[in-house]
């Protein structure tokens, strides 16, 4: 019988081998995931650079779309979204002290309010359809022809800006349904819930890009 | 782990205020402010976005780095449309000359 003990090495199945500790793990994914969201940011930022750009080129022509728009639905859309935000940090403190029912119902909801706010988004959608008011597929804007072409772009950039948006939505929906799967399999606690905290900061992305995209394509014009 | 478990009344707090800054949005924009209106709506979001960014997305307890990180993403963001905007917003200032 040997004297000595063998050292086994404890170390945590959720710690990938190139990490040293869990610690240095979750920042490397933080701040990989913030690395991410930088060129979202750009990404996004080209078009509301772009954005500034026409709108002080043409600020009576984007004023004159917001009698299109309709406000109090972008309200409560930007009330669902931040809503959503709270589930989805609630669904992330759940994971931090590792209560995975709770998780469970955070993340259902956080998912429920994404699909009301596609269900919303997609009404106005269908809406400007009615109106023809979609750039290039019989665009009509009689109430001031003076501005067909200048409106064309801002409904351009409305479709645009939201419809990426809404894609967004869509891969985070995604996302959510894949954490849902994992909750189940794995045990989220305080040693281990990246993927929920990686997850969050996306979602939470999403909704700031809203938090812009509201006042800036709904509410140009609406005091005039 | 080094986060520490915020509690749920700092959540629903910072939900609370970005609901109130929401309905103001909407308020204000109905109350003609000239040039200000555009102002106060992006001062809100900035805010709405700043309440979001530290406490839901956690960066109030990240690294030095991460912070560093964040600060320079809206650093570009800026000078992407800042140096834009002074192009575009004063061309007309130079005398119109010939192009060549």
């Amino acid at each position: 019988m040997s004297d000595q003990a063998v050292p086994i090495e404890h170390h945590s199945p959720f710690l990938q081998h190139h990490f040293d500790d869990l610690n240095q793990q979750m920042d490397s994914s933080t701040l990989g995931m913030w690395v991410f969201l930088l060129t979202e940011i750009m990404f996004f930022g080209g078009m509301f650079g772009a954005y500034t750009i026409y709108r002080s080129l043409y600020p009576e022509a984007f004023a004159s779309t917001s009698r299109h728009m309709i406000p109090w639905l972008g309200g409560i859309n930007t009330a669902v979204l931040i809503c959503s935000s709270l589930t989805m940090a609630l669904a992330v403190r759940s994971a931090q002290i590792g209560k995975r029912n709770l998780i469970r119902i955070f993340l259902i909801l956080t998912m429920i309010f994404g699909i009301a706010f596609l269900g919303v988004k997609f009404t106005e959608y269908y809406l400007h359809w009615q109106d023809h008011l979609v750039p290039w597929a019989g665009f009509q804007y009689p109430e001031a022809p003076q501005y067909f072409r200048q409106a064309q772009i801002l409904f351009c950039f409305y479709f645009f800006m939201t419809g990426f948006h809404a894609v967004h939505m869509f891969v985070g929906l995604g996302l959510l349904t894949w954490l849902l799967v994992k909750n189940e399999r794995i045990n989220f606690g305080p040693i281990y819930y990246n993927p929920v905290e990686i997850t969050g900061l996306y979602w939470h992305f999403v909704d700031i890009v809203w938090i812009f995209l509201f006042p800036l394509l709904y509410l140009i014009g609406a005091h005039s | 782990m080094n986060h520490h478990v915020l509690p749920v009344r700092t959540y629903v707090l910072i939900w609370l205020l970005l609901l109130i800054a929401t309905g103001t949005t909407l308020g204000v924009a109905y109350i003609d402010l000239g040039p200000w209106n555009i102002v106060v709506a992006l001062a809100i979001a900035f805010t709405k976005m700043s309440l979001v960014v530290l406490f839901f997305m956690h960066v109030k307890g990240q690294s030095s780095l991460t912070k560093l990180f964040v600060v320079a993403g809206f650093f570009f963001m800026a000078i992407l449309i800042l140096i834009t905007m002074t192009d575009y917003g004063t061309r007309s200032w130079l005398p119109q000359g010939r192009m060549w």
